[in-house]
């Protein structure tokens, strides 16, 4: 057990002091000093309430891409298309917001707004799936085309018709809009951070359960590691696999909720902006463990709000870069690092 | 005139004391081998004895530890696979190293290709395929494609093509595996010729048939070390079962047909109603190809109907049929006088199907499921509680199964992948036999696994017989077959091409069948 964990954390703490390494020596470049854009980075994220909230924005809607990743990756399947199922499920969402009567307990619009924004999500996923299992059509593939497909139509619903003149945004969203952080505590004045953060502490705990507690967890894992040895056990391969990709997909559309029902209280065009594909990098850096998800997303949102506060001394694009760099150092040092491990463990 | 005299040393190869581990296996820990030049050595052992990593070490594909490696007298430790090449030695690995896709001859350059003006000249690497197939007596025709070979000839290209690099050391990892008794002479022949030559030869093997047939001298290795030094002349197959694990074995060979009669079932139950009927059964491979072409047997209570055969034959799709891994294009199959033909998996399973498939890797285990996952795998529905799986129930099973067929390390917690092959094994053995069940496919049952393993195995398999199961047993491994059958079939071009009752079943008959020479419309009959 205690191996397990080691051999899951260490290639990312390996992977981020590498990244801190690249970081100081990008910074220098600058003729800044590390420590200070550093200083700066924290008090910038971590060190005001303000930050604190953008970074649990940011880390919402991460959270909720990174377990669709997730989920897909231990079915064995590379989603792609969080991107467009996070749209969708928002789009769904605000729809279905538009129409409902204004006044009602968000007690009561609340699972409304779940069922909306998971079916949205979902019918992309499953679309992905079904495609798979019943065509073999490969999901990288067509998340990737139903990425086009779908962003590209979601972007022609609004400008076509939903659009408010002179936006890319719905009208405003009155039923059951869920409170932000700052009605809450008057600290986070100004943040995004809202309470969908704990639906999306919720989905990681439900996900985790899921995956490893339950019969269908137990058939979805087993037909990730081996498919051969999943259908020789009984499981319905094919089935596991459209019904993964439909999980991913309403994981990933839930979290459009963050945005339209927790933040803005409208849909607008484009308003992912690049989460669905972060995804899958606080996926792999998760491990695919719903815990190591919420975690990555923690340390992704982090660098994404700390590239602005630093913006001033170094461009924040330093952060897209050590963002990479943890990407590519996780991908790469997995096995690496495990094989380092048997070699010490054999000493 | 022969080679030894012209050198100072007459040993081709002499390891000493070789360590080597992988993370916390210690595959080999004090290994030593020393080869005459001009002999056939067997180097035996159970599978995990650390034989095939030794060798790997001597080819340059592993870097020991620690120790010594001599060739031809000269230092080598720890050289690289191109120094191997380049000094004569020769490995060919059990799984074959080919490109499907290309021809005999391409093959037989690939790494070190010919060229004229620029380009590959694939007709001087034929002719020269063609002139070493006559000198060794390794039948290959260099312009077909690897992948219409059949694995018997995959072999012979792949013995051609070490010998083609130049190796006069020829390391053979348990080539028998994949062949036919006469494609088995034929190697014999093969290799004593090389011998004739002055050219060197290790086998290694786990049959010791094939040890007192083939080999001059015998090296023995367990758990890691070398435990004895044999002269082949002087010793007997049990001494050497001794050597190998450690203890008194009684050996699969050492069935008579007159125990087996002892151990038939009673007549009352060989009599009763088939529980496996398959009738007229046709199978289409992956690629949509027949293979398995119109079989009709059964089998009854308190029998084992044993499937010889070279593998590919259809014995795989078969299996896959019966257990509902592959959709059968026409025929009937029924399990306990039930029509399963087009039922899922599960529902065979709920009706007493048990399956021990060929491949304990790819289909008998999910290798990262703990040992108590693994099981439960394919009795997954019996060990909930609502949707949730019931954990204290599966480690219960786990505990009991555990104790009941001894599979070691007794942690239900650890990886299937931490186990050893014959433990592997064991785990699936006792899922699919530690349950309620009326039929039984066992495929390939003790692929793999040691001798104390084996002989576990095949006492459960009488047993389960005793206790009038239903059992198909497919095998490449004639002896096994004929160790533990009742009634023998043999399965050749997707046919079943000769059924025999036990006491007329002998290699010499069977032989011919499993060739096609005989059983085949337009064939001779044998």
């Amino acid at each position: 057990m205690k191996a397990r964990l080691e051999e899951a954390i260490l290639p990312v703490v390996v992977a981020l002091l590498i990244a801190a390494v690249v970081g100081d020596a990008l910074i220098l470049s600058f003729g800044q000093n590390p420590g200070a854009v550093y200083r700066l980075l924290f008090e910038g994220t971590w060190g005001n309430a303000y930050g604190l909230g953008q970074v649990l924005y940011k880390t919402t809607t991460l959270t909720f891409t990174g377990l669709a990743v997730a989920v897909g990756l231990r079915a064995g399947l590379f989603n792609i298309g969080a991107e467009s199922q996070l749209a969708a499920g928002g789009f769904v969402a605000a729809l279905v917001g538009l129409t409902l009567p204004t006044g009602l307990p968000s007690l009561l619009t609340l699972p409304v707004y779940l069922v909306a924004a998971a079916a949205g999500g979902a019918a992309v996923g499953g679309v992905a799936g079904v495609l798979k299992a019943k065509a073999g059509a490969h999901e990288v593939i067509t998340t990737i085309m139903l990425n086009f497909i779908v962003l590209a139509l979601l972007n022609y619903f609004i400008v076509a018709d939903l659009k408010v003149e002179g936006t890319l945004h719905t009208q405003p969203i009155h039923a059951g809009a869920l409170p932000r952080l700052s009605d809450v505590a008057a600290a986070f004045h100004g943040s995004a951070a809202n309470l969908v953060l704990l639906l999306a502490v919720a989905a990681a705990l439900m996900t985790w359960w899921f995956l490893f507690r339950t019969k269908r967890g137990f058939e979805l894992r087993a037909t990730g590691l081996q498919p051969g040895a999943a259908e020789y056990g009984g499981v319905d391969v094919g089935a596991v696999w459209w019904r993964a990709m439909a999980l991913s997909g309403a994981l990933a559309g839930i979290g459009g909720l963050n945005f339209v029902l927790g933040y803005k209280h409208y849909y607008e065009d484009s308003f992912g902006a690049g989460a669905g594909f972060l995804g899958i990098a606080v996926a792999i850096v998760g491990r695919n463990h719903p815990l190591g998800v919420v975690l990555a997303a923690l340390v992704f949102a982090t660098m994404s709000q700390g590239g602005l506060a630093v913006n001033a001394m170094v461009p924040k694009q330093i952060f897209d870069v050590l963002q990479a760099v943890v990407i590519i150092a996780v991908a790469a040092s997995v096995p690496e690092v495990r094989r380092v491990l048997r070699r010490t463990a054999a000493a | 005139m022969s080679m030894a005299n012209q050198s100072p040393s007459p040993l081709a190869i002499r390891l000493t004391d070789i360590h080597k581990s992988f993370g916390p296996v210690r595959a080999n820990r004090g290994a030593s081998i020393e080869v005459v030049r001009g002999e056939i050595h067997a180097l035996v052992g159970e599978n995990g004895a650390g034989k095939s990593t030794l060798m790997r070490v001597l080819s340059g594909m592993y870097a020991p530890d620690s120790g010594r490696m001599e060739v031809n007298g000269r230092e080598v430790t720890g050289w690289s696979t191109a120094d191997a090449i380049a000094a004569g030695v020769g490995m060919v690995h059990q799984h074959f190293m080919l490109v499907p896709t290309l021809t005999v001859a391409e093959n037989m350059m690939l790494g070190r290709e010919l060229t004229r003006s620029g380009q590959v000249d694939v007709a001087r690497a034929a002719r020269e395929t063609a002139e070493l197939s006559r000198t060794t007596g390794l039948a290959v025709r260099p312009e077909r494609k690897v992948s219409d070979l059949s694995v018997g000839e995959a072999q012979r290209v792949e013995i051609l093509k070490t010998l083609y690099r130049g190796a006069t050391v020829l390391i053979l990892d348990e080539p028998t595996a994949v062949l036919s008794p006469p494609e088995i002479r034929e190697l014999w022949h093969v290799l004593r010729g090389m011998r004739e030559r002055g050219e060197t030869i290790v086998l290694i093997t786990h049959k010791l048939g094939e040890v007192m047939e083939i080999s001059d001298t015998i090296t023995v290795m367990r758990q890691g070390r070398t435990v004895d030094r044999l002269r082949t002349v002087d010793t007997t197959p049990g001494e050497i079962a001794r050597a190998m694990v450690g203890r008194d074995v009684q050996l699969a060979a050492q069935f008579t047909a007159e125990e087996l009669e002892r151990t038939s079932p009673p007549r009352t139950l060989a009599d009763a109603a088939p529980l496996l009927e398959v009738r007229d059964l046709v199978v289409d491979d992956a690629r949509g190809l027949t293979a398995v072409n119109g079989v009709t047997f059964s089998v009854h209570p308190g029998e084992i109907l044993g499937i010889a055969g070279v593998e590919g034959n259809g014995q795989t799709e078969l299996l896959e049929a019966l257990a509902g891994l592959r959709r059968a294009r026409s025929g009937t199959i029924h399990v306990a006088r039930t029509d399963v033909t087009s039922r899922p998996v599960k529902e065979r399973g709920d009706l007493g199907l048990s399956h021990i498939p060929e491949d304990r890797h790819a289909r008998g285990l999910v290798l990262d499921y703990s040992v108590a996952e693994n099981l439960v795998l394919g009795q997954q529905h019996r060990f909930t509680r609502g949707v949730r799986l019931d954990q204290q129930e599966i480690l219960a099973n786990a505990r009991r199964q555990i104790e009941r067929f001894d599979i070691r390390p007794d942690d239900p917690g650890l990886a299937a992948r931490a186990l050893s092959g014959g433990n592997q094994q064991k785990v699936v053995i006792a899922r699919e036999m530690g349950r309620d069940f009326q039929v039984l496919l066992a495929a390939q049952p003790t692929r793999g696994v040691d001798v104390g393993a084996i002989e576990f195995i095949h006492a459960r398999l009488r047993d389960a017989r005793q206790a009038g199961k239903a059992i198909l047993l497919v095998s490449a491994d004639l002896g096994e077959i004929l160790a533990l059958s009742n009634r023998v079939a043999v399965m050749y071009g997707g046919r079943l091409v000769t059924i025999v009752p036990r006491a007329d079943a002998t290699e010499e008959v069977l032989g011919p069948y499993m060739t096609g020479a005989a059983g085949q419309p337009g064939a001779n009959a044998a």
